[in-house]
This record gives structure tokens, C-alpha cells and sequence, in this order.
């Protein structure tokens, strides 16, 4: 049993580094800042440590080769994060970590590549439609947050029976050609949620917007009550 | 035994790749109405008949090769 400090406990949240990641040290850094302990992951490992929540991060796993996060799907990590899941784990995919998410069949749809063919890179405004989801507490339903995308594989394509109540955040100008402008969606349950948009790259305000630090700083809510929970 | 398989995305799935492929061959003067671009893989597996070698080969289809999603498959067995 670790320590923890009963008035504010520290949750941990893993960020698990794929061969390819690109977004894992930004993810930890994030988190960090956001006063998480943030646990450094390693794709090869069979069983996560003792984890509060889990950030599965942007880049180009495995090369991206066969299709986006098809090859990843096969980790001993991200098997390990599916039995983490499946007993009610927070997990988050961002970008790449959405797209390995949906290839392991953790959240509904498929990503596809870019309607203009283009990678897009830029800030982009989403709205969000739940605020009562452990990666959505700190923000208002139907509010706005504005947040980085940079994909080429960003249209989402939702299975044709989704359930309107999953989808947590849409695009407000579609970048990238996904149906309904979805930009986020979540499991059933809702402890499980992807997006593409990166807010890990938006938690400070001299990085163009820190509106990403509401959306991660309601996952280090969200894992500290589950603490607080345990004790 | 040799075994090929050809992934497309399925009908009415939006693609992109497919429609950039079929503008650029009208600019260059060829009249196409439909380009969908998919996939070819090549594989050697070990397998008794061709029967079993193209139920495995499925099976790979079905775990990793294509997502059913947005993707269908044929397998064909060439010897």
C-alpha cells in the first residue's frame, strides 16, 4: 500500500509510450502540472502499475502501418489497459491513443483519413455536450473549449447504431470531414473516452489556449475521488 | 501456400484517397466515374490444402488485416 496524503491525495495517471508516440513526455508534463503523479507507461509491459487513470497519447504507433493504431492494439500494454477498463479504469486516447481505442474495439467507430486528404494543423473550437463525465466535470455542457488538432487521420466514422449520449464533444467547423463533426466520444459506461483534438498540448495560455486543462484536470478529479474512495 | 488478399473500403464509405485518384486520372483525360482505393497483401502461410490455408487467412482478415467497420476483404489462395 503507498502513501498517500488523506486531504488531497496525489492520484497517479499512466501515460503508456508506444514505439512511435510523439505526445507521451507532453501528456506527463500535463498531468504533472496538474498536480498528478504522472507514471510513465512502457508499451512491453504486461501489467500496469498502480493506476488511478490512464492517457493513452498522440503520434504514430508502430508507423502507423496497416492502419492507425492496428499493430498497437496488440501490446502487452494495451492489454493490460483493457483489463483496466473493463473494471471501470479511467482510460483517455488522444488522437493516436482514440484511434488505438476504436481498433481494440474499447470505444465505437473507426478513423479514417482526412475528407480534404490534408494533415491539419491548427487550433480548432469544439463544443462539449456532457459535463458529467470524469474527463468533463470542469466544463459546461454546450460551453466551448478551444484546442490544437494535427492529424491526417481524423474522420470519424461512428458505428450506425451510437448512442447520441456518447458522443462528448463536436467540432463547431469539421477540419477533417468526421460524421457530425464528432471530435470525442466515449464508452457506454463512460469511463472511457477518445478525442482527437490534443489537450495536452493546451494547458497553459502562452501556448495559444489552456482550455485542454479543464479536460485533464477533470480526469486528475475524477482519479483523486476514486483514491479517496479506496481509502 | 500463397495467399492474396485484397482490402477495400466498403460501399458508401467515404473515400478520399479513391476520389483525388479519380480526379487526377480525369485531368489527364480519362473518363472515371468511380476510383476506390484499397489494399493488396501478399502472404505465404503454411497450410495442408488450400481450404485450410484460406479459413487461417480469414481469420487473420478478421483479427487484423481489415476492420470490418469500414473495410471488406477476398481472400484468394493462388498455390
Amino acid at each position: 500500500m503507498r502513501w498517500r496524503s488523506l486531504a488531497s491525495p496525489q492520484p497517479r495517471i499512466g501515460v503508456v509510450t508506444y514505439p512511435g508516440s510523439q505526445d507521451d513526455r507532453d501528456a506527463l508534463w500535463a498531468l504533472a502540472a496538474l498536480d498528478a503523479e504522472a507514471v510513465p507507461v512502457w508499451h512491453d509491459e504486461r501489467e500496469l502499475p498502480d493506476l488511478d487513470a490512464v492517457v493513452l497519447p498522440g503520434g504514430f504507433s508502430y508507423g502507423d502501418h496497416l492502419r492507425c493504431g492496428a499493430i498497437a492494439r496488440f501490446s502487452p500494454a494495451t492489454a493490460a489497459v483493457r483489463e483496466f477498463a473493463d473494471v471501470g479504469g479511467f482510460v483517455l486516447g488522444i488522437c493516436n491513443g482514440f484511434q488505438i481505442l476504436c481498433e481494440a474495439g474499447l470505444l465505437p467507430g473507426a478513423l479514417l483519413r482526412n475528407e480534404s486528404l490534408r494533415f491539419v494543423c491548427r487550433d480548432v473550437p469544439v463544443t462539449v455536450e456532457r459535463d458529467d463525465l470524469p474527463f468533463t466535470t470542469r466544463c459546461t455542457a454546450g460551453g466551448r473549449l478551444v484546442l490544437p488538432v494535427k492529424h491526417g487521420d481524423g474522420g470519424y466514422l461512428p458505428p450506425p447504431d451510437l448512442d447520441p449520449a456518447q458522443v462528448v464533444l463536436r467540432y463547431v467547423d469539421n477540419p477533417n470531414g468526421s460524421i457530425e463533426g464528432i471530435a470525442g466520444v466515449c464508452n457506454e459506461a463512460g469511463n472511457v473516452m477518445g478525442l482527437m483534438p490534443h489537450p495536452e498540448h493546451a494547458v497553459d495560455p502562452l501556448l495559444g489556449s489552456d482550455d485542454g486543462a479543464l479536460l485533464l484536470a477533470s480526469l486528475v478529479d475524477a482519479a483523486r475521488e476514486r483514491v479517496l474512495a479506496a481509502i | 501456400m500463397k495467399a492474396t488478399v485484397l482490402v477495400r473500403p466498403k460501399p458508401g464509405i467515404l473515400d478520399p484517397q479513391g476520389e483525388a485518384v479519380g480526379s487526377a486520372l480525369g485531368h489527364l483525360g480519362f473518363e472515371v466515374s468511380d476510383a476506390r482505393v484499397g489494399k493488396v497483401i501478399d502472404l505465404e502461410v503454411e497450410a495442408s490444402n488450400a481450404g485450410v490455408a484460406k479459413a487461417l487467412v480469414e481469420q487473420m482478415c478478421d483479427q487484423l488485416l481489415a476492420n470490418p467497420l469500414i473495410e471488406s476483404y477476398e481472400v484468394e489462395i493462388v498455390g
